[in-house]
């Protein structure tokens, strides 16, 4: 049975990690910078050309899902009314809260708590449920919260789309100055669009580098390595951390180093990671020889439209044009893209119980694209953060099974 | 001789079968699965050798397959009992056909292609209702023993509808029947007609389609019952409770 092989710059991200949870904390405890929570695929860019450190819910809801906390905390907040239907990041994220319990806690000396904010700024792109998690700190917080209504849906991305998303947007930054007194500095908010339009470059080209064959990245490696990409977008140490691990992975290509020995088969991942069994299902496919190579998922945070000479604007386009938002044929169109890219051999589902924006089998998705391109598919059910709705050996059987089915 | 055995260890039953070089049948076994599924594996095994008259050594390839295939420590290699089933009914049809399995906790929908190839699968979502542990728990609640369901559904006057999608709920709804005094053969015949309808809702059931496993074995009416809702007729292969085990053998002698 194979390991589970390790980038070098792992450590790094260790680190950077570290530095960026730090920051906020000296930040919420000094008063000084001011500290904003967005939502993942929020309006980070505006945020720090406001002034702001930035704090990630959503991050920290995963933490407690791969720190397999989740389901200690998610029964608190279905017990205050919040259903163990919804999203399992928002459940587990006010859980932990009501019950006084953060793994950054255990994780960073010298952080006690979740850093309280100055301001709640979340973008509906992804779901509502972001705008009710960010509402309920606000209630309890007496923290103002302000938000984008995105579109739900969308086919092309029109002017009209990037028109009403973009006055939003201006309207928002007014928001925030009147209730909190940071301004805007047009040209550090230039120079942010800049900074994320390199990291995500780079990050696309880190997730492309699965391209090769075999490949030297997989989607559980991905999951951890597309942290900066998540928290530290806009920032120069996240173009610096992905400039580090896009030639270190550009030398195991160059040595022929793949992330799973023996490479046979190659795999998409369409849904949200099960993060309490990220470890379990890679070596899963490791010990199936087989390479979880892409997912929409790590994608999620390549924004190709940010122009720094346009940011408004651009920044609109790039919080529309996420699959999320997508209609089923844009979906449709986009695998088709990424499997000449990836070259994959089948598509994974995952259906998860919780998080249906991100289950993209429950309209017939996977059936029209497989019937169109003849690659197989299955569909597993679980959940992103509550391990309750997932059943391991049944998913376990559906992917050997899945794998011998590609075997012939 | 050399032999081949299949062991299918399933969430409610062990099944074991050995074939002889020339793909005859020459040993079976069903027993509980129980909690020990290595002594499960164990005691199928040796019952089916004891059946076939040969002893253990001219066994000479062993697969497992099922809910407690990792436990058969003396298996050769370990097979999903997706590939198994797939593996069995081809054997017994060589064609393209849609494989119904419904077993204790997991019911299976697969596609074989002309050659026996998988071309798909689908099992049921992380819910038991509509398979072998629904049945089971509704005759433990209505005080029925298993043996006798198939008799009594085939004797109904009629069938009564059950709603709920819910193992639990259906429990519930069944009990409010009994105390209205709805007849109990007509509620058997409804459990089955609602496990006819979950199966029928997991997937396109096209072409010639083959049921396998232990509700269809114990109970032949849900094969007929299915050929009434997909407007042709079923093929059930023998023994379908052992298909899986079948498939083993078969796929241990290709080793």
């Amino acid at each position: 049975m194979g390991e589970i092989k390790k980038l070098e710059t792992a450590k790094l991200m260790k680190k950077v990690m570290a530095d960026h949870f730090y920051e906020i904390d000296a930040a919420c405890k000094s008063g000084d910078p001011k500290v904003a929570w967005c939502t993942s695929v929020g309006p980070a860019e505006l945020l720090r050309a406001m002034g702001f450190v930035v704090y990630f819910p959503e991050n920290h809801a995963a933490i407690l899902g791969a720190s397999r906390a989740a389901n200690d905390c998610i029964p608190a907040a279905n017990a205050i009314g919040y259903s163990p239907e919804i999203c399992s990041y928002l459940t587990a994220d006010i859980g932990a809260y009501l019950k006084g319990f953060t793994p950054l806690a255990k994780i960073y000396d010298g952080i006690e708590s979740i850093p309280k904010p100055d301001v709640l700024v979340y973008n509906t792109n992804q779901c509502r449920d972001v705008k009710d998690w960010f509402e309920w700190y606000s209630r309890e917080w007496q923290v103002p919260c302000y938000g984008i209504e995105s579109f739900v849906n969308v086919g092309e991305v029109t002017k009209d789309h990037v028109d009403s998303i973009a006055g939003q947007m201006k309207q928002l930054a007014a928001k925030i100055t009147a209730a909190t007194g940071n301004r805007l500095d047009e040209d550090k908010l230039k120079e942010t669009v800049r900074l994320s339009r390199r990291c995500s470059d780079l990050w696309r080209e880190v997730l492309e580098m699965a391209a090769h064959i075999p490949s030297p990245l997989t989607f559980f490696d991905g999951t951890i390595h597309m942290g900066p990409a998540v928290v530290m977008r806009g920032t120069q140490v996240a173009v610096d951390y992905y400039e580090t691990l896009l030639k270190e992975l550009q030398s195991w290509v160059d040595q022929g180093i793949a992330a799973v020995e023996g490479e046979r088969h190659r795999i998409y991942w369409e849904g949200m990671p099960i993060w309490g069994k990220l470890r379990e299902n890679a070596k899963l496919f490791l010990d199936l020889k087989t390479c979880v190579v892409a997912s929409t998922y790590c994608n999620s945070w390549v924004f190709s439209a940010f122009d720094p000479d346009d940011p408004w604007n651009s920044m609109a386009r790039a919080y529309t044009e996420l699959f999320i938002v997508r209609d089923d044929d844009y979906k449709e169109e986009y695998y088709k893209r990424m499997l000449e890219i990836f070259k994959f051999d089948g598509i994974i589902f995952h259906d998860a119980k919780t998080c249906p924006n991100n289950s993209n089998c429950r309209y017939g998705l996977p059936q029209r694209f497989s019937q169109e391109t003849g690659i197989p598919f299955i569909t597993i059910d679980g959940d992103l953060n509550d391990l309750r709705c997932y059943s391991e050996e049944q998913a376990i059987t559906k992917i050997e099974a899945f794998i011998e089915q590609l075997d012939g | 001789m050399s032999c081949f055995a299949g062991i299918d260890i399933g969430s409610t039953t062990a099944k074991a079968i050995i074939i002889d070089p020339e793909q005859r049948i020459v040993g079976h076994s069903i027993r509980r699965s129980g909690y020990d599924f290595a002594a499960a594996a164990e005691r199928v095994l040796n019952e089916a050798l004891a059946e076939a008259g040969i002893a253990r050594r001219e066994v000479a390839r062993v697969v497992s397959t099922g809910y407690g295939r990792r436990n058969v420590e003396f298996a050769d290699k370990q097979r999903t009992e997706i590939l198994c089933h797939a593996r069995g009914v081809n054997f017994y049809y060589p064609e393209p056909v849609t494989v119904v399995d419904i077993g204790g906790q997991d019911n299976k929908v697969i596609h074989l292609g002309p050659s026996g190839e998988r071309l798909g699968f689908t099992m049921n979502r992380k819910c038991a209702a509509g398979t072998g542990a629904f049945i089971e728990e509704i005759a433990y609640r209505l005080e029925l023993p298993l043996e006798k369901l198939n008799e009594m559904a085939e004797k109904a006057s009629g069938e009564v509808k059950i709603g709920s999608f819910c193992t639990v709920f259906s429990c519930t709804e069944i009990l409010g029947m009994a105390r209205r005094g709805v007849p109990v053969d007509n509620i058997i015949k409804g459990v089955f007609r609602s496990v006819v309808k979950r199966v029928a809702e997991m997937d396109a059931l096209d072409g010639k389609v083959v049921m396998t496993g232990g509700v269809v074995d114990h109970n032949p009416i849900v094969a007929r019952m299915l050929s009434e809702q997909l407007g042709r007729k079923v093929e059930v292969p023998p023994a379908p409770q052992s298909i899986g085990a079948l498939g083993a053998a078969l796929l241990a002698r290709e080793l």
